[in-house]
């Protein structure tokens, strides 16, 4: 069955390092263990080396962030519906007199 | 496969209630692992409800089983996202597409397996396991919508709904042998749609056959207050199959390295087959087609980073020992989430970081508006595009296990999603036994046009 190949130049760059890898998993706050940082590393490697296809591209053109023409949209202010606050709290794991309880921040 | 007139008819002849717990039976027997959550009480208290006369009868899906992706909302129904992190979360709410098939009368019958977050091309990451191919156990069903596409192809339900955020309704729908839209960016509301990449992404029907997509469609599109991004749309669409006269553009590039020779025979049969009833085709020129794919990635990616930022354990889902924030909300997520998950978070948080936003995600970005213009100026010439689905067919359970590699697959689905025009997946052809899908690209909101060829297509082709 034919899979389309990925081009790659031999002797491409490392662009990520394992450290890196484990940094910015951390900035994203999921931590990883060794093994999945090499293994990680290795893939985002090939990953990035395809991503740099498009700064091969020259141009000025705006971004596109949004395909729709459309601009902020604004209601009329009037209070409407919301959650009640038991249905709110319903699927937290863990919780105190109407509050979602969190780990402490510091 | 069955129909919505098929199932409607079966409820006038029985009952709401027979007629889901048919389809209740004939899922628990399935060896495809279409679904998560069957929701065996609520759909049968649901039908009994219709058959009594108590819930709004005369809806024009009344009685009617749909199963729906495990990432839309569902009020009083697990919905996982087919991660472990949503683990035992019960939505307090119904997404507004759910709303619009209950108003109608529609019965939801479960929550359909997928790609975890919808990351995939293959229903292989699922936390649930694997969606198994209808048409060969052995093969994967496409994804990330592969539950919802399996169910129907396999003749459990009708209809079904997926989302489609860089091909994840039409890459099933084309490897499954059944029909699938991504509608027009803004057409249908995604409120209630767990976000992956919502610049990008739309809910899409599925059905067996064009006009129930169309049905499906007319129902859940329009705007929502509950959505901003969403827009007025006419709904009152007919399906006009008359090509007498259609102009279509081929896309060179649609038909690159590594298309399997069986599928680009059978698109080309199709595209003749209209010619034969009066369209005209050109070749068309899409140069930016080859950065697409790179350009979706890093933006989907950075989007992902963002939006799955509010999966850290505290308001719903998995939660583990309390530690310090930050590490408690780090243990819940390496708990939580698969590798492929967390791959697309680290490369999105990568793609976005200082020193690379303006050589990754600014790039991708203005190839987006190049990808776009590419379309702008197709669309001054034809009326619509016809391309390959997916370069192949369904490959094996386990093949495509490096990242890049499934990545790849993608590549005449993602630019659809970068410019937000329709595309319609439709089945044209076969080889080995297993589907091949053809898409029909349209202008924005051109849904009536693009369907109607599709079911030229369809009362062509031998394989329906």
């Amino acid at each position: 069955m034919a899979i389309p190949i990925c081009t790659m130049t031999p002797e491409r760059k490392r662009m990520i390092t394992p450290e890196e890898v484990e940094h910015i998993g951390w900035l994203a706050r999921i931590k990883l263990t060794g093994e999945e940082k090499e293994q990680y590393a290795e893939q985002m490697n090939d990953i990035l080396d395809y991503f740099g296809k498009v700064d091969e591209i020259t141009t000025d053109v705006e971004p596109t962030y949004h395909v729709l023409e459309l601009h902020n949209v604004f209601r009329d202010d009037i209070a409407s519906g919301s959650l009640e606050q038991d249905a709110a709290l319903a699927n937290a794991p863990n919780k105190k007199e109407g509050f979602f309880k969190a780990p402490r921040i510091m | 496969m069955m129909s919505i007139t098929d199932v409607l008819r079966r409820v006038e002849e029985a009952s709401a209630e027979d007629v889901v717990a048919e389809h209740l039976e004939q899922i628990r027997k399935s060896k495809f692992n279409t679904f998560i959550t069957v929701a065996e009480d609520q759909s049968l208290k649901r039908a009994r409800l219709i058959d009594s006369g108590e819930s709004k009868s005369g809806g024009r899906l009344s009685g009617v089983p749909i199963a729906i992706k495990d990432n839309m909302s569902t009020t009083g129904i697990r919905t996982t996202c087919a991660s472990h992190i949503l683990d035992g979360y019960i939505p307090p709410y119904d997404a507004t597409v759910v709303e619009r098939l209950y108003a109608e009368g529609a019965i939801v019958i479960g929550k359909t397996n997928m790609d975890e977050f919808a990351m995939g091309t293959s229903t292989e990451s699922s936390y649930y396991g694997p969606t198994r191919n209808p048409h060969n156990p052995d093969c994967v069903p496409g994804g990330s919508s592969g539950g919802s596409a399996a169910t129907v192809a396999a003749g459990e339900v009708a209809i079904s709904l997926g989302s489609d955020t860089g091909g994840s309704v039409r890459c099933p729908a084309s490897f499954c042998g059944v029909v699938g839209l991504k509608p027009t960016y803004g057409a249908v509301s995604r409120y209630g749609l767990v976000s992956y990449a919502n610049s990008l992404e739309q809910i899409g029907p599925i059905a067996s056959n064009v006009e129930d997509v169309a049905f499906l469609y007319s129902i859940i599109a329009g705007h929502d207050p509950k959505d901003s991004t969403s827009v007025e749309v006419d709904t009152e669409i007919g399906i006009d199959c008359d090509v007498k006269g259609l102009t279509i553009g081929v896309p060179a590039q649609y038909f690159g390295e590594g298309i399997d020779p069986a599928v680009e025979s059978a698109v080309w049969d199709g595209i003749h087959h209209l010619e034969d009833e009066g369209a005209t085709y050109s070749e068309v020129d899409m140069p930016h087609t080859d950065y697409a794919l790179a350009a979706y990635y890093i933006i989907a990616m950075s989007e992902a980073s963002s939006n799955l930022a509010r999966f850290d354990g505290m308001r719903y889902g998995l939660r583990t020992e309390d530690k310090d924030w930050s590490t408690t909300f780090s243990d819940v997520r390496v708990l939580g989430f698969g590798a492929e998950v967390k791959r697309r978070i680290i490369l999105g948080t990568f793609s976005l970081s200082t020193g690379y936003h303006d050589k990754y995600y600014l790039k991708a970005l203005q190839v987006r508006t190049l990808v776009k213009q590419d379309f702008d100026l197709a669309f001054k010439d034809v009326d619509v595009l016809i391309a390959p689905t997916m370069p192949m067919p369904a490959f094996r359970i386990g093949e495509l296990v490096d990242p890049l590699s499934q990545y790849l697959a993608d590549v005449n689905t993602v630019p659809i999603n970068l410019a937000g025009v329709p595309s319609v997946s439709v089945p044209c052809g076969s080889t080995d036994g297993l589907p091949i899908g053809m898409q029909i690209i349209g202008r924005y909101f051109d849904e009536p046009r693009i369907l109607g060829v599709a079911a030229a297509v369809e009362r062509s082709s031998q394989y329906s």
